[in-house]
């Protein structure tokens, strides 16, 4: 069962570029990345991809498959009509190098500005011991490939490239979530408040938990629901809520 | 005099650096159904509650009142046997009494973690849909005033719980019949019944009560019941969305059927 497909490929660099029109076999089970392969193995030899594992699990072959934001090894060509023209560009939120291949260093920039799990006191590594259910908030997070896949659909900064130095984008949102969350992180010991900086230092105010970030996920993580509401939740008690803020001087809660 | 409209630099998917794509957006799917029905069902809502709320007439119809006008605070609300009806407001209140009530479902409803996401989307276009550019020059989100605001949802919350209780109270009087006697039922109190269960369900489904029961704990294993009762609301939690529409339209339904009743356009049908 095969048939000739219709595609338009983005072709260019940071310079310039365009749509290309091709025509391109595809066969029974295929992805959109075998495709894509077919096409640089056949027609034109120097398209650039990036792509590793093609089983949806290192997160390197994100691209935009008729406008919305997928990982080009997990979007079947049986989810298009066979007269269907599937257009397949680079992810927009980010620079350009050629071809399908986006400069993502924007997100290992905002990967470093988060404050890492801060040990805690007194136990060694080895004599960590947590409750599953105390973990297991943390642990749907950890099952992000980093794709950035949501950080590309994120109208923040896809939209306001001016908004990037102020706004870390859901998948960090959520990686403060993680460690905020963590049973055994010491931030807060060590003075330092997550929740508040979530929305002082990485732009948690600038979410308005429109759920793309959600939609796109291709490891279906519940970002805003889990994550991003929680955290923006969290900071409410720290900055927005004086019933809170009473509660916790008069009875020294312990969380 | 005519303005010279100058055009914008290039910017969000079109930034310099960027695939050079002229189109805002290539999704091929009907990314503008979901934000169109938005629109059209809230603003036929905000229309109707609006006729509603200012008509001040045909809100009880013995025993059922309209979710509208409960409680009724003024004082020249229609008597209500037994009902929710405390006269806090003097005869200087000349308005309808449901404009004293309403803005607190109307706060809570506004500032919901999921209708946000609707009229973010259908209404502001902030964005449109996903991948889809949205036409605003400039976004801080919800970093300044008013937007700011939103994060008062929690109290919208415990208001919800207080007017969720006294639903519930007006649908157990439901069960009697116009005369005031109890043991009886008629079609209104089925009515009334599901509309409680609805806002029950949809208040209890709310990211902040989601945070208060047990998400704001660091350790659920020091907190067996509160985590227990997280888990339910998460449960419920996921179906935020769902809920809050049939919410929606079960408040207008239930206020519907008094108003159908009260003004005599239709008779209760009386089971016993």
């Amino acid at each position: 069962m095969s048939y000739t497909g219709h595609f338009r490929v983005w072709r260019g660099d940071a310079e310039g570029g365009e749509l290309k029109d091709f025509e391109v076999e595809v066969n029974e089970g295929e992805v959109v990345l075998d495709v894509i392969h077919r096409l640089q193995a056949t027609q034109a030899h120097d398209l650039a991809v990036r792509w590793n594992c093609k089983a949806g699990k290192c997160g390197s072959c994100s691209a935009e498959v008729n406008g919305r934001p997928r990982l080009m090894c997990m979007t079947r060509m049986s989810v298009f009509a066979e007269d269907e023209t599937v257009t397949v560009t680079p992810m927009r939120a980010f620079p350009v190098l050629r071809d399908l291949v986006t400069d993502v260093s924007f997100n290992y920039a905002k990967a470093r500005e988060i404050p890492s799990f801060v040990p805690p006191p007194g136990l060694a590594p080895g004599e960590y011991r947590m409750a599953q259910q105390d973990v297991g908030r943390s642990q749907e997070f950890r099952k992000c490939i980093e794709c950035f896949l949501c950080q590309d659909t994120c109208h923040v900064v896809r939209d306001h490239e001016e908004n990037k130095p102020d706004f870390a984008g859901p998948r960090f949102l959520m990686r403060i979530a993680e460690l905020d969350m963590h049973p055994l992180d010491a931030a807060a010991e060590t003075g330092l408040d997550r929740a508040r900086t979530a929305q002082d230092v990485h732009g948690l105010g600038y979410c308005n938990i429109t759920k793309c970030c959600t939609e796109v996920c291709p490891e279906q993580i519940h970002i805003t629901d889990n994550a991003l509401i929680p955290m923006k939740e969290r900071t409410a008690d720290r900055k927005y809520d004086p019933l809170v803020w009473l509660g916790d001087r008069i009875f020294r809660r312990d969380k | 005099m005519a303005s010279i409209e100058r055009p914008r630099p290039p910017a969000g998917v079109h930034t310099p650096g960027r695939a050079a794509i002229p189109a805002r957006h290539l999704r091929t799917d009907r990314w503008w159904l979901a934000p169109t029905v938005t629109v059209v069902v809230l603003t036929a809502f905000v229309v109707y509650s609006t006729w509603r709320a200012f008509a001040n007439a045909d809100y009880y119809a013995a025993p059922y009142v309209s979710p509208f006008y409960s409680p009724c605070l003024a004082s020249d609300c229609v008597p209500m046997r037994g009902g929710a009806d405390l006269a806090v407001f003097g005869p200087w209140w000349g308005i309808s009494p449901a404009l004293i009530v309403l803005i607190f479902p109307l706060g809570f409803r506004l500032t919901c973690y999921y209708y946000r996401k609707a009229y973010y989307r259908g209404f502001w276009s902030a964005p449109p849909a996903c991948a889809v550019a949205e036409p605003h020059a400039r976004y801080t989100g919800e970093t300044r005033l008013p937007l700011v605001l939103q994060n008062v949802h929690r109290y919208f919350f415990y208001f919800a719980l207080a007017f969720a209780v006294i639903l519930s109270y007006d649908a157990a009087l439901g069960f009697r019949d116009p005369a005031g006697h109890w043991g009886h039922m008629g079609l209104g109190t089925l009515v009334l019944l599901a509309n409680i269960a609805l806002i029950w369900a949809y208040t209890l489904s709310c990211h902040s009560c989601r945070h208060i029961v047990g998400g704001r704990l660091k350790h659920f294993s020091r907190h067996p019941v509160r985590y227990r009762m997280w888990t339910w609301v998460s449960r419920l939690n996921a179906h935020h969305m769902a809920l809050a529409w049939a919410s929606l339209v079960g408040v207008a339904v239930a206020d519907l059927y008094v108003y159908l009743v009260a003004s005599g356009a239709f008779a209760d049908p009386r089971f016993f």
